[in-house]
């Protein structure tokens, strides 16, 4: 059972995923911050809040290289692998906006700011728009893998699904919220990963905290991939 | 590799609590203490830092007792 080679039993890259994000709780309230109006100490959530998303879109990704996978060789195997890793992607996307949401309660949405916008304005923000429908295509993924009985046809059809979910990533979340007029950072190229956006000193907690919670993200969904591999291999004898 | 003792590792943990109390109430004499200084921020990283490590120790455990099942298998 135990495959040597494979990454998912190998420990280096669970510990590096601690370190980082040790480094990111610890030194990511620290840093000095530069005093951005409205902004102010909040920044530090580019730490936990984007950092959320970059998780998800790299699960989403691995997930979809999976979904391919599995159509080229209908291994069952890159199945489960699929829906694991987008299921905690979907996770981390519900964590970030989650946490948008309080983020932006005390920025966009505050009272004390100048630039104050009611809720009523936010809830036409296109980002949030865009990322709610990119999950609730994802919601679709699960519902849909879940209504096929047939163990064959529901890994099949829910890849090629996976597929569709994954393009519909790039107009939601990345394309139309960039062309309309938003109060979300980033309208002019990648948020986050703008060199004119963030300071060098942020930078070094930055990049970190991405690759911490992605490892981190990998490795709740390895572990829930091996559960989901014996649940197999039981139901086999 | 040889497996954790988990015992051992509750009272390093137990242990480190004992550590923290102590520091905080040389605080009361000192009122410069690490812990107090920058607006007490440090005590909000050491909450931080405590939910991560009890959320890592669990999945640590989670993916140990998998191993098990694995090789029981």
């Amino acid at each position: 059972m135990t495959d040597a080679k494979n990454y998912m039993y190998k420990s280096w890259w669970k510990i590096t995923g601690v370190v980082l994000l040790v480094f990111t709780f610890s030194w990511g309230l620290l840093v000095k911050v530069p005093d951005l109006p409205a902004l102010e100490e909040t920044s530090r959530n580019l730490f936990f809040h984007v950092a959320m998303w970059m998780c998800m879109m790299t699960l989403f990704t691995i997930s979809v290289v999976n979904s391919i996978r599995y159509l080229r060789s209908f291994n069952l195997k890159y199945d489960i692998y699929a829906r694991q890793f987008a299921s905690t992607g979907i996770l981390f996307g519900i964590l970030g906006y989650s946490t948008g949401a309080i983020w932006m309660s005390y920025t966009w949405a505050d009272p004390n700011n100048p630039a104050f916008q009611s809720f009523q304005a936010l809830a036409r923000e296109p980002k949030l728009i865009g990322a709610a429908i990119a999950l609730l295509i994802y919601f679709a993924y699960m519902v849909l893998r879940d209504s096929i009985n047939d163990m064959d046809k529901r890994a099949r059809v829910s890849a090629v699904y996976n597929i569709f979910a994954y393009a519909m990533l790039f107009p939601t979340i990345w394309i139309i919220p960039r062309l309309l007029p938003s109060l979300h950072p980033g309208q002019q190229g990648n948020p986050a990963l703008n060199f004119k956006d963030v300071t060098p000193a942020l930078r070094l907690v930055e990049l970190p905290a991405f690759i911490g919670w992605t490892l981190l993200g990998v490795w709740i969904t390895t572990v829930r991939i091996r559960i989901n591999l014996l649940k197999e291999k039981k139901l086999a004898q | 590799m040889k497996r954790i003792n988990l015992k051992r590792s509750l009272s390093l943990l137990l242990l480190l609590c004992f550590t923290a109390v102590a520091n905080a109430q040389e605080g009361v004499k000192q009122a410069g203490g690490l812990m107090r200084s920058n607006g007490r921020s440090y005590v909000v990283i050491a909450v931080m830092l405590t939910i991560l490590a009890g959320l890592i120790l669990y999945l640590v455990r989670l993916d140990r007792k998998i191993g098990k099942m694995e090789k029981e298998n």
